[in-house]
């Protein structure tokens, strides 16, 4: 069964292959190649994941070694999978989610010229993504790590003619590689401390280490997570990526590849565990982004960056359970699959206005399109309610355990996280709600004559329907006697924390705040017309709008105090260094000058040089025996 | 007894008995490389006196090849027959030493006169006068520059063959140089060698107030250093005794032991010792052109026949730090703390002043006579180090900078305008662009000066500064790589000239050589880079060829 695992990496990685570099030929076939190999990689996860739970929980991981990759020496480097429940959920997240964002695509990019490009990309993405969760050793998954970092560079500069993309491509990749170094210092660090990157010896020996080392392993894993997951302060670039087709977003800056640093995290529990520093450096982290995102996504207008907001948000609860240690680790996984869904359902109900109307993405020209296009408003309403944690559907039960988990940290500490989680599902709650009034509701802000909102087609509703199941049934599922924590225990270990509130009132008051979310948002967006333009708005209002001013930040301190710095450095180089050899030179060749004198060109003045270098020389040595 | 009486009875008594001056025992077949040499220049002579002139040229050029070639022959048998190490011993009398650096040394003065003997013949490269192939010699070396006299030996053609005969000569006088073993000796050889090059550096067909100028400078300078070398061995005898440097050598370690009456207030008397060895060390100091020995250099170089000037450069080198390790090595190592602080100035002097001032010369000759200052210091370097491995790294150093310095000149010789050679380098400007593979060729052969990897100065120099820093001299090396650094600069500046700046509209043409001075630059290429790519095998012979005998 094992041998199956290599399978799951290669159906996609031959895709990219056949379709990257099959020329001109593969273009009107290329998206069902593409499509079907996606499929194909699924339909192993399936058989897999049946397998595996035919098993007892303790001997499900499954382990295939392919090949010594680099074997010098000491160092040892080997292409080797393990399949566990945790890369399991993943490899079904990842397949199952991408095979339904494939079958969009086909429909989304129809009119694309470079549609075979476009899947031969999402094929990539994918190989590279299963590749990072099935590894086995931090090697081989900072080989997938890099992988969906050129995918998602690939795929948000997809169209490459707009300059926006283009840059944003730029920023992306930019801001993720100061998360790389992070991963490549961390990987570093751990093979001078333990000898090897492999998962099952490092996490084995981590009892045995200086908690230094492990803090700054530990820390350089989160600097890795924060540039993949678009938490603060590597959350720049996620916003921006919007600007790749809207399958991408959906796919890798919503479902999937932003979730890595989650992986990351979960993974290398046992390293967080036995780093309290670093694991309060990772709740802290995730505490700001949640807020940070959802703060953000209040303020923004396009639809697509509204959702990216609440990414960062979400990513942010994931990562902040995460740092709870085993009393978190399982619900960060759940949330994340849940938000796998309803993310990626609500965004492809973007894409599905977003193509109704001709690629308009101000939600302030959209308005009452509820009775145009039915499938995307229910499935994307239903997307609308798990987010924001009804009761009843999957994010409800993911988000109010990670709430749970937060206030059982413990102390004020506990409090600290629990009241930033509840503020944050408040906000949650209220964008949400702006976004779904600004849409499906209120009265028609668009020129008819121009724009003909239309249903779109199947290929298209199919998959939103689909995750729409997901998003309303699949937190109820995983919590039918803790079925989702049950599964994952065996890999990330379970702990109940100790609540100082009881489950009940921190669900009563989930409910509160959401409610409260939802009528703030009504009163100001439901109740009221919405303006075409923009109003100027407080100054929060405006700081939000340009992303809480990350980028003025980044501008001022790393753009600007680089140039500072390369400025000094030149001027350093030119006055000090080149200054030095100028210098040196100049005198040598003055020094030159001087001592050429001394060859006149008259054999008189030559013997009477000779003549005293006779009696130094004579001189000298008689010195020598004196001395 | 007073030492006029003593002297006196030194004359009667050899007066009085000629019967017993024993005959002098020669090892003709160990001195077989020299005596060849000689005897082709005496055979020389004659061809000149006798053959007519327009068969004398080939005659002289065969003679000279195959005399050398023998020669070198001559040496690789001796070497092959142990006599660079188990068989080494004193010949002549005790005048001249059979060892392994005396027949290293030997065998690098004949190839390399071999080549040099190459260039001398070379007679495709100056525009033929009147119908008649020249080469770089005068038409006649006695008439006036200028005058009718020569005017009229232009016209008819005429070359001055005999500058065969007289290299040979001075080859004959560079063999014994390095082999001697007393004072004596040593002084002769260096007047056989030096005569003849004196000769040489007059006879330049082109520019010939120059080169008589250089010729008289080199003279006269030249015969002051000998003066000094005299001297100090008159001190020295009047030291030891005797002349001899295995007899000097032993009053030094272990005082006199029989007090000759005529010397007997300064024998032991150490003043005398001191003052006469440096004195003698100063003549070889100038015949290597050390600082502040130097100032020669530039002028000789510059105004000597290019030939000469690559043949000077090279052999006369060779021959003269091989008298210079012998002379330190096997007569004064019981004083080395009394030179080596010396040396070491000389040494530092000796790179520095070659390499900064070399910075600021405009003609290419010059430069490359600043260029073998420098490079003098390098060697004296690995001189001082007063260890196996600093002999046998001097060894290898004289051999690898000889063929490239043959090379370089070579190189000049064929570059030329109007005017004959065009040494200016502002002239040298582009030539990359004009003559690839020429400038190619000089760019290695500078770069090899310049002591780059993979090139044979690369080899040589790291093995010479190895041996100084293993001797403890490591603040030597520091000032080594530091001049090293500022020559860099010269020598990169003209390749730069040649290939990264625009040619001049008027600038010199590169000459087709004749297969002679082909061979010589060929030559040049192939052990440069043999040198520094494999230099395994020649390290070794070095190595095992680094024991004098005493």
């Amino acid at each position: 069964m094992e041998n199956l695992i290599a399978l799951l990496v290669a159906a996609p990685l031959v895709g990219a292959a056949l379709l990257l570099c099959g020329g001109k030929r593969l273009d009107r076939a290329g998206h069902w190649i593409g499509t079907l190999l996606a499929v194909a990689s699924f339909a192993v996860a399936a058989v897999l994941f049946a397998d595996m739970l035919g098993k007892a929980a303790g001997h499900r991981a499954l382990h295939q070694h392919l090949f010594s990759w680099i074997p010098v020496g000491g160092f040892r480097a080997d292409v080797a999978f393990q399949l566990d429940q945790l890369s399991m959920t993943f490899v079904l997240l990842i397949t199952g989610v991408g095979s339904l964002i494939h079958i969009y695509s086909i429909g989304y990019m129809e009119h694309d010229e470079r549609r075979r490009r476009f899947f031969g990309y999402l094929n990539l993405f994918l190989a590279a993504m299963l590749l990072l969760v099935l590894a086995d050793n931090y090697l081989l998954l900072y080989v997938g790590w890099e992988g969906v970092g050129l995918a998602s560079y690939l795929l948000i500069g997809f169209w490459q003619h707009k300059p926006s993309a283009a840059t944003a491509a730029k920023k992306a990749f930019l801001v993720n590689r100061v998360g790389d170094i992070g991963l490549s210092i961390a990987i570093m660090v751990m093979f001078t401390t333990f000898g090897t990157f492999a998962f099952g010896p490092v996490l084995a020996a981590t009892g045995d280490t200086g908690e230094g080392r492990l803090t700054a392993i530990g820390l350089m894993l989160l600097l890795a997570a924060c540039g993949k997951s678009a938490q603060v302060p590597l959350q720049s670039w996620l916003g921006d990526a919007m600007e790749g087709p809207t399958p991408v977003s959906a796919l890798i800056h919503a479902a999937t590849m932003v979730t890595a640093g989650v992986y990351l995290i979960t993974r290398s529990g046992a390293i967080f565990n036995a780093a309290p520093t670093a694991q309060l450096a990772v709740v802290v982290v995730g505490a700001v982004t949640l807020l940070f995102g959802a703060i953000v996504g209040c303020a923004k207008d396009d639809i697509k960056k509204a959702l990216a907001g609440s990414t960062m948000s979400q990513i942010g609860y994931m990562i902040l359970a995460a740092g709870l240690g085993p009393i978190g680790y399982a619900f960060a996984i759940m949330h994340l699959v849940t938000h796998g869904f309803f993310k990626a359902g609500l965004f492809l109900g973007a894409g599905s206005v977003m193509h109704g109307m001709n690629d308009e993405v101000d939600m302030r020209r959209y308005g009452g399109l509820r009775s145009y296009m039915p499938i995307t408003f229910v499935t994307f309403g239903l997307g609308y309610l798990a987010i924001i944690g009804f009761p009843g559907l999957s994010g409800f039960f993911s988000k109010d355990k990670i709430i749970e988990a937060a206030f059982a940290k413990g102390g004020a500490e506990g409090w600290i996280l629990g009241a930033a989680a509840l503020l944050g599902a408040a906000i949650t709650a209220f964008y949400m709600t702006r976004v779904m009034l600004m849409t499906f509701f209120g009265e028609k802000r668009w020129n008819p004559a121009e724009v003909h909102p239309h249903e779109s087609p199947k290929s298209m509703t199919i998959p939103m329907i689909v995750l729409a199941v997901g998003s309303v049934f699949a937190g109820g599922l995983f919590s039918i006697d803790d079925a989702f924590v049950t599964w994952l225990e065996p890999v990330t270990s379970f702990a109940h924390g100790n609540s100082p509130v009881s489950a009940t009132a921190v669900t009563a008051a989930t409910i509160v705040v959401l409610l409260a979310g939802v009528g703030v948002a009504w009163l100001k967006y439901g109740r009221k017309p919405v303006p075409v333009a923009a109003p100027r708005g407080s100054v929060l209002t405006r700081a939000a709008r340009r992303d809480l001013l990350q980028d003025d930040f980044n501008h001022i301190v790393f753009v600007r105090g680089g140039e500072q710095l390369t400025r000094t450095l030149v001027q350093l180089d030119h006055s000090l260094v080149d200054g030095a050899v100028n210098g040196t030179a100049a005198s040598m060749g003055g020094l030159s000058g001087l001592l050429r004198r001394l060859q006149t060109g008259f054999v008189r003045s030559y013997a009477v040089q000779m003549l005293g270098g006779a009696a130094v020389l004579v001189a000298a040595t008689l010195l020598m025996r004196s001395v | 007894m007073s030492s006029v009486a003593s002297v006196h009875s030194l004359w009667t008594v050899a007066a009085d008995m000629p019967g017993r001056i024993p005959a002098p025992h020669i090892e003709y077949a160990q001195l077989a490389p020299t005596l060849i040499v000689l005897g082709a220049a005496v055979v020389g002579v004659l061809i000149e006196a006798f053959l007519p002139r327009r068969s004398r040229y080939y005659a002289q050029l065969l003679l000279s090849v195959v005399a050398l070639a023998a020669a070198f022959a001559a040496v690789i048998g001796l070497a092959a027959g142990g006599f660079g190490s188990a068989k080494a011993h004193i010949a002549a009398m005790g005048a001249i030493a059979v060892d392994g650096p005396a027949l290293f040394l030997q065998g690098t003065i004949l190839l390399v006169s071999l080549i040099a003997v190459f260039t001398f013949a070379e007679r495709r490269l100056d525009p033929a006068a009147h119908g008649n192939r020249v080469d770089s010699f005068a038409a006649q070396a006695a008439a006036v520059p200028g005058g009718k006299a020569e005017q009229a030996a232009v016209k008819a053609g005429f070359t001055t063959t005999e500058v065969f005969p007289i290299v040979l000569f001075a080859i004959g006088g560079m063999l014994v140089f390095p082999a001697a073993n007393d004072l004596l000796t040593l002084f002769i050889a260096l007047e056989v060698f030096s005569l003849p090059l004196y000769i040489l550096c007059a006879l330049a067909r082109r520019q010939r107030l120059l080169s008589q100028e250089s010729a008289v400078k080199y003279f006269l300078l030249g015969a002051f250093s000998s003066a000094f070398l005299l001297f100090g061995v008159a001190l020295l005898y009047g030291y030891a005794g005797t002349v001899t440097y295995s007899g000097i050598a032993e009053v030094i370690s272990d005082g006199a032991k029989q007090i000759d009456p005529a010397l007997a207030g300064t024998m032991g008397n150490d003043v005398l010792l001191l003052i006469g060895s440096a004195l003698v060390v100063m003549g070889l100091l100038f015949k290597v052109g050390a600082v502040p020995f130097h100032m020669w250099t530039p002028d000789v170089y510059q105004g000597a026949p290019t030939p000469v000037t690559g043949f000077m450069a090279a052999a006369t080198k060779v021959a003269a730090f091989g008298a210079l390790l012998r002379l330190l090595y096997v007569v004064l190592p019981g004083l080395r703390w009394d030179w080596r602080p010396v040396m070491w100035g000389v040494a530092i002097l000796t790179m520095l002043g070659g390499a900064i001032v070399a910075i600021t010369q405009t003609d290419i000759k010059r430069m490359l006579a600043y260029s073998s200052i420098a490079h003098a210091g390098f060697i004296l370097a690995g001189v001082i180090a007063t260890s196996e491995n600093g002999i046998s790294s001097v060894l290898f150093y004289l051999g690898a900078y000889s063929f490239v310095t043959l090379g370089a000149f070579a190189v000049v010789t064929l570059v030329r305008d109007a005017g004959g050679e065009a040494t200016q380098l502002s002239k040298w400007a582009g030539l990359g662009r004009r003559s690839p593979l020429v400038a190619a060729v000089f760019a290695i052969f500078l770069l090899a000066f310049a002591g780059i990897p993979l090139t044979s100065g690369f080899t040589g120099k790291f093995a010479v500064f190895k041996a100084a820093a293993e001797s403890g001299a490591g603040w030597l090396v520091v000032v080594g790589v530091l001049s090293s650094a500022i020559a860099a600069f010269f020598y990169i500046r003209v390749i730069v000239l040649m290939f990264f700046n625009e040619p001049k509209a008027e600038g010199p043409t590169v000459a087709v050589p004749s297969p002679l001075t082909t061979t010589a630059i060929a030559f040049g290429v192939v052990v440069t880079l043999v040198l520094g790519l494999a230099p395994q095998y020649f390290l070794h012979l070095a190595g095992q060829a680094s024991v004098f005998i005493r």
